[in-house]
């Protein structure tokens, strides 16, 4: 079955093609213990795509942010474990390797709003932390470099802010669970204590709240209307007559007019 | 790989004006920004203003519409189920709110529809949270901070994005909306960059003439869906139907939307899910590569919702612009597409020509920042030149280092400076190639201020529809549409379910319309829609594949 000239155009021409454009060097791969020969210089997951494989599981964002790709392979002749993101990682010759593309780990439930800012909230959900055996085989197998044994560190210190700054950059993959000795459910801690933090610890925007409430008491509503049913040619003028804030401006910023604050 | 030595090489010629650059950055010295008369000139080289990469839809509620191949290709699809084949009495599962689709706009609906009381299915093609959302970085506008900003102004900022022609009422929505979502997020523990008060920080986007960007770090999208996908998940009226994506609507005899038909991509069968009101939330198209363009969007990005919707009856509007993002990543040849937020230039890098000369300002609205990007490369012959033969132009982010203090490329954008790092490249010290990559479906189906559609019980809601950013979206507004119309699609189909929907027999014969309509108007096709997931196989070796069909997935 096939699409039309035009798609089939667009499928060929496409620059994320796992195609090479310069003289091809195949190289030797190993998917899950068997020998395929993609050109040198993919990443795993285009060098999968280029032998035959076509994604359901394990491939997701592309771009090296959603955790969907998870990977671990080894090299020859080398007796250490390598983890990476398939969309990321760019193969080598004989590296042998299967995807990780899910892997359990019991999440808690829990009502947000009813949390209190304390580490005991943390304790209650998740008793596994105290399991933690600081063997740091999470950290090294992290794809995103996350500290992520001190992060379980800070969380049994109490220190959630600090617990959810180290671990800002998780994408959740899994990884680290699944490398866990003590059986830690360490991405579903991370994100508890993220929530925690962003929400009960951090300063919170009292400006959000007034911002929302002149809204909600109709403070724009007249000017907005008068938007509204405006003509092209007069909103463009105003469009043109725009103030623009300076890049360089500081925070106490102000514009001349004041006409529409 | 790290950069070769004829980059490097031309990359001395980047550092040769730095200095200068920086100081003029200081001073408030900015390139000028374009005329509506010099923008008119230079979108002349953005691709949507080629006539020949778009034909006429020949079928359905928009026939006559012209819009890309790629789309109508898919528009002019068979269903990838014979009707006659579905025994619709086998109702695998019911539930009060069908969401279609598992990126933010649905997420947030699942909430707000839940909050009503509402049980609520997500049925989502790949994993809960596999979706664009997750991939924004820059940020998300509001008219926060009332000292220099307001609905007003932003509303003004959007139609002069847009070209003025986006429908008022979706942007009057959007705008006023847009200080309680930040509040809301803040709520649920969003972890937004912030000053030392509490203050969220907030940057410039192209076209904005305020600064209310709101973020967190260069990851915002990833926040955003992950806390959302949390409390979610924290909901027992809630649940996930994942690798299901839907590939029919299903109405009833009234003609009213009341479930789906669902694919299990793993299983390969057909499921039906019956429903009192259903959400269309099935994000955007970068993944059909339109014009043969890279695209920075997730693998799922393959327009179902717009063939599900269109089939049904639902129109298409504005679909005929597409956004290409001005900064997507052309070397290393690995991040080929990768997005490079708009946020590197909202934080003082310049855009650079081979010649390390400025020749546009970083903050125009997107559609005629990568048309300037275009005519410098393929008309004015100064882009610079990749090792595979590709063209690009610069992006100087080591200025922001100078102009902000050492270390700030790595703290505020670490997703960008580890992504360069695993290929050798430090981007704060040496600047990034980019050229303009597919980004975002301007356009979509019709929908009001309600979420609502003109099929009673079919709500839409995020990238999907069309409308609120007219003809080209501005940064930072598409987590807010996703976030505003997310919300408001889950709490009025949740509102319908229990007040309005209506008793009646399912029925797939829109379905058989449309094939009949299909055969009438002489498309004689085997292709499939939706599309589900795009080939990226390499075609000798699909050659082999004998017993595989190649439009989607179907086997």
């Amino acid at each position: 079955m096939s699409g039309s000239e035009t798609e089939k155009e667009a499928h060929t021409t496409a620059t994320e093609e796992a195609k090479p454009e310069v003289a091809i060097n195949m190289i030797p791969v190993f998917v899950m213990g068997k020998r395929y020969d993609v050109p040198e210089g993919l990443t795993i997951m285009k060098a999968m795509e280029y032998a035959g494989y076509k994604f359901i599981r394990g491939a997701g964002c592309r771009g090296g942010v959603c955790g969907a790709c998870a990977t671990v392979y080894r090299k020859a002749g080398d007796y250490k474990i390598y983890a990476g993101l398939a969309c990321q990682t760019v193969i080598e010759p004989n590296m042998y390797l299967t995807q990780i593309p899910f892997y359990p780990a019991n999440r808690a439930e829990y009502r947000f709003e009813e949390l209190k800012p304390e580490p005991e909230e943390i304790f209650k959900l998740y008793p596994e932390v105290f399991r933690c055996l600081a063997c740091n085989a999470c950290t090294k197998v992290c794809p995103m470099d996350v500290e992520v044994m001190d992060a379980i560190a800070a969380i049994k210190k109490g220190d959630i802010a600090k617990a959810a700054e180290l671990t800002f950059s998780c994408i959740q993959c899994g990884l680290c669970a699944s490398r866990c000795l003590g059986e830690l459910p360490q991405y579903h801690i991370f994100q508890l204590a993220r929530r925690i933090y962003g929400a009960k610890i951090a300063p919170q925007a009292e400006h959000l709240k007034q911002a929302a409430q002149a809204v909600e008491e109709g403070k724009y509503e007249k000017v907005l209307q008068e938007l509204m049913g405006m003509g092209i040619e007069d909103l463009k003028i105003l469009y043109q007559e725009r103030e623009i804030e300076p890049e360089m401006a500081g925070e106490d910023w102000e514009p001349a007019d004041k006409r529409h604050l | 790989m790290p950069y070769t030595e004829e980059l490097k090489r031309l990359i001395k010629i980047v550092e040769k004006t730095r200095a200068e650059r920086v100081a003029r950055k200081r001073r408030g010295e900015e390139f000028p920004l374009m005329s509506m008369e010099e923008r008119a000139e230079v979108l002349k080289y953005h691709p949507d203003y080629g006539e020949e990469g778009r034909r006429e839809i020949k079928v359905g509620p928009s026939k006559g519409y012209r819009v890309a191949h790629e789309i109508v290709d898919l528009l002019e699809a068979r269903s990838r189920v014979d009707p006659d084949a579905v025994d619709l009495s086998q109702i695998h599962v019911e539930t009060d709110v069908l969401i279609i689709g598992g990126g933010g706009a649905g997420t947030a609906a699942a909430l707000l529809a839940e909050e009503q009381g509402a049980k609520v299915i997500i049925a989502t093609k790949l994993r809960h949270g596999d979706a664009n959302t997750m991939m924004a970085e820059g940020g998300i506008q509001a008219a926060a901070k009332m000292e220099k900003d307001s609905p007003y102004i932003h509303y003004l900022d959007v139609m002069g994005g847009g070209h003025f022609k986006n429908v008022p009422e979706l942007v009057y929505t959007l705008v006023t909306q847009a200080p309680d979502i930040i509040s809301w997020l803040e709520g649920m523990g969003l972890m937004f960059s912030k000053l030392p008060d509490g203050r969220l920080k907030t940057m410039h986007g192209g076209g904005t003439s305020r600064k209310r960007m709101h973020y967190a770090a260069d990851i915002t999208g990833i926040d955003i869906m992950r806390t959302i996908r949390d409390e979610a998940r924290n909901r027992p009226r809630i649940s996930a139907m994942e690798f299901s994506p839907a590939v029919e609507l299903i109405l009833n005899e009234h003609g009213h939307c009341v479930g789906a038909l669902l694919y299990n991509m793993e299983t390969e069968e057909y499921h039906i899910v019956k429903a009192r009101a259903v959400i269309l939330a099935t994000g955007g198209c970068g993944r059909l590569h339109i014009q043969g363009y890279m695209t920075t969007n997730h693998y799922g990005a393959t327009a179902d919702g717009l063939v599900l919707g269109y089939r049904a009856g639902v129109g298409v509007c504005f679909l005929h612009t597409v956004q290409y993002h001005p900064t997507g990543a052309v070397f290393p040849e690995q991040l080929e597409g990768f997005l490079i937020t708009e946020k590197f230039r909202a934080a003082g890098a310049n855009i650079l020509n081979i010649d390390g000369e400025q020749f546009v300002n970083e903050r125009e609205p997107r559609d005629v920042e990568a048309a300037a990007f275009i005519r410098e490369c393929l008309v004015r012959g100064k882009g610079v030149p990749t090792p595979t033969g590709k063209l690009g132009v610069w992006l100087d982010s080591p200025m922001i280092d100078i102009l902000h203090g050492e270390g700030t490329v790595e703290r505020e954008f670490p997703g960008k400076f580890i992504a360069h790092k695993r290929f050798g490249i430090d981007i704060s010290k040496e600047p990034m190639l980019v050229y303009p990559t597919l980004h975002y479906q301007n356009g979509g189906l019709e929908y009001n201020a309600n979420g609502e559609t003109v099929i009673p019980g079919l709500f839409i809601a995020g990238e999907v529809s069309g409308g609120v950013h007219g003809e080209n979206r501005l940064m930072g507004n598409s987590l807010l549409d996703i976030m505003v119309f997310g919300r408001i699609a889950g709490k009025n189909a949740a509102i319908y379910a229990q007040e309005k929907a209506k008793k009646g027999k399912l029925t797939l014969d829109h379905v058989r319309a449309y094939h009949r309509e299909l055969e009438e108007a002489g498309i004689v096709t085997d292709r499939v829609a939706p599309m589900l997931l795009p080939d990226y196989t390499d075609p000798e070796v699909r050659k082999r594949q004998l017993t595989a069909y190649y439009v989607g997935t179907l086997r």
